[in-house]
């Protein structure tokens, strides 16, 4: 947040809220990495770790909330630190979420693994989507970092091609469905699973939305991507 | 959300142009302009010295007691312009009335007060006058707190009920606009909340302008907010768009308090 208040605290205050929200979405990038390799690895171990992490994420959410309050409360916030607190609020709705996702995949993993897994079902190719999802969450990351707004416009553009990393997958799905009746309950674990990496996406570019809130204080959600682009300039 | 002022379809009370003031040498107001929208509450915020209060006290010309100090330029109160060497004072200030930082009432009773003014300006029977207290008192909500006691000292008053006393006795005289300098900072929090309230009443009936140092209350009781910053407006807008999301760099680091 650029330059200093007068109160030297209430820059403090803020600091530590976007650090919390910097640890929080570090969290859930690693939580999805874990549970990418748990996938890609047939790892029982490594889903388990993940599910129980998840828990740690769900109380950094309480945790920034109460700050926020604590800080509307005290300090009053206007203009660029309203915008900031109430798009932190958003993010860290999202983050949670987005940690929800991974949980799922973690869950769905276990499910997979102790079900006993045909080989021929493309497990690897979901890994296009898993990678996708990931870099979109640290650019996001990086660029709420540095209220970047040129980079959030950029995840936003991105999270489409993970929507049509999924199409993909969907069709592809729906082959082996057809060809191999056996592979129907599998697959439909598999189709959960790529949409919770959807999700994922979708979170971060909830978050890149807020970026753009933050920095020009306009509201880009539910908006057209040619009036996002020229809100951004 | 974000309109302007000027986007804003609204007659105006008073028009500033081009208003420069001076304390002999010393220039408080440099090329102000802007629009006091009519039954509005227009907020003037900045810090110490900014020119807040010398542009609302040029707005009823209540200047015009200290020899040295000077306008020039236009203020337009519905096409006239006061700023007008022919300008009568009196009348000015009946039609612009002011209620200033600390209570002042009159050294007499409530009645008294209230009644002092309007007797300067009308000859209302002793009936007449008792209804005009009333309503004034009960304009500014302190009726039901000091009806039994009208012929007590307004000194007697505690400082919350002694500022509405001085509003009523702005009202008394039905003026079209009143001026607000710092009307709460002498205030607890309970009679700035009865104030504010009471702002909120008054702008069915009268223009408001308000200077004030508490930012939190131009937000809350203002539609319009100006900005002044040495003697110059930086920026004048909705309330609304200011504290959400003021468009110059020098506004958005007073309000959220990162002002050197």
């Amino acid at each position: 947040m650029g330059d200093k208040h007068i109160s030297s605290q209430f820059d403090a205050e803020l600091n530590s809220i976007s650090t919390h929200v910097l640890e929080m979405g570090g969290l859930v990038e690693s939580q999805l990495h874990q549970a990418v390799y748990a996938l890609v690895h047939l790892s029982l171990e490594t889903a388990e770790q993940v599910l129980e992490t998840e828990s740690r994420i769900n109380q950094m959410e309480l945790n920034i909330d109460h700050e926020i309050i604590s800080t509307i409360g005290r300090r009053q916030p206007t203009a660029r630190d309203l915008r900031f607190l109430m798009a932190i609020s958003r993010t860290t709705q999202n983050l949670e979420r987005a940690g929800d996702e991974v949980a799922r995949v973690a869950r769905m993993v276990k499910s997979i693994i102790e079900a006993g897994t045909p080989r021929s079902l493309p497990i690897s190719e979901l890994r296009t989507a898993a990678d996708l999802a990931a870099g979109l969450l640290r650019k996001t990351l990086d660029s709420f970092a540095r209220l970047d707004t040129t980079m959030a416009l950029a995840i936003i553009k991105e999270d489409n091609a993970i929507d049509t990393e999924y199409d993909g997958f969907l069709r592809k799905l729906i082959t082996y469905m057809m060809e191999d009746p056996r592979t129907i309950s599998p697959s439909l674990d598999l189709l959960f699973l790529a949409k919770s990496l959807e999700r994922v996406g979708d979170h971060a570019k909830n978050i890149a939305e807020q970026i753009i809130f933050i920095v020009k204080g306009e509201d880009v959600r539910h908006v057209p991507m040619d009036k996002v682009e020229s809100v951004v300039g | 959300m974000t309109a302007m002022a000027a986007d804003i379809q609204q007659r105006n009370a008073l028009e500033v142009r081009n208003l420069n003031f001076f304390y002999g040498k010393f220039q408080g107001l440099k090329n102000v302009s802007m629009d006091i929208a009519e039954h509005k509450v227009t907020a003037f915020i900045g810090p110490s010295g900014c020119g807040k209060s010398t542009l609302l006290r040029t707005l009823n010309r209540m200047y015009s007691l200290y020899p040295g100090q000077r306008a020039e330029g236009q203020i337009s109160f519905y096409g006239e312009n006061i700023l007008d060497e022919k300008q009568d004072l009196n009348l000015l200030r009946a039609r612009i009335g002011m209620v200033f930082q600390k209570p002042t009432p009159f050294p007499m009773s409530i009645y008294d007060n209230i009644a002092f003014g309007v007797k300067l300006y009308e000859s209302l029977s002793k009936g007449e006058m008792d209804d005009r207290v009333e309503w004034a008192l009960t304009k500014a909500a302190l009726w039901n707190e000091v009806k039994d006691k009208l012929h007590q000292s307004g000194l007697s008053l505690s400082g919350g009920q002694q500022q509405r006393l001085c509003i009523a006795r702005s009202v008394a005289v039905k003026p079209s606009v009143l001026l607000l300098d710092e009307p709460t900072s002498a205030l607890d929090p309970i009679s700035t909340g009865k104030v504010e309230e009471l702002v909120h009443e008054l702008k069915n009936d009268y223009t408001i302008a308000i200077v004030t140092h508490n930012m939190q209350q131009a937000a809350r009781c203002s539609d319009f907010t100006a900005y002044m910053y040495l003697g110059e407006l930086i920026e004048f807008g909705a309330t609304e768009q200011i504290f959400f999301k003021p468009t110059k760099t020098e506004t958005e680091d007073y309000i959220t308090g990162r002002f050197g």
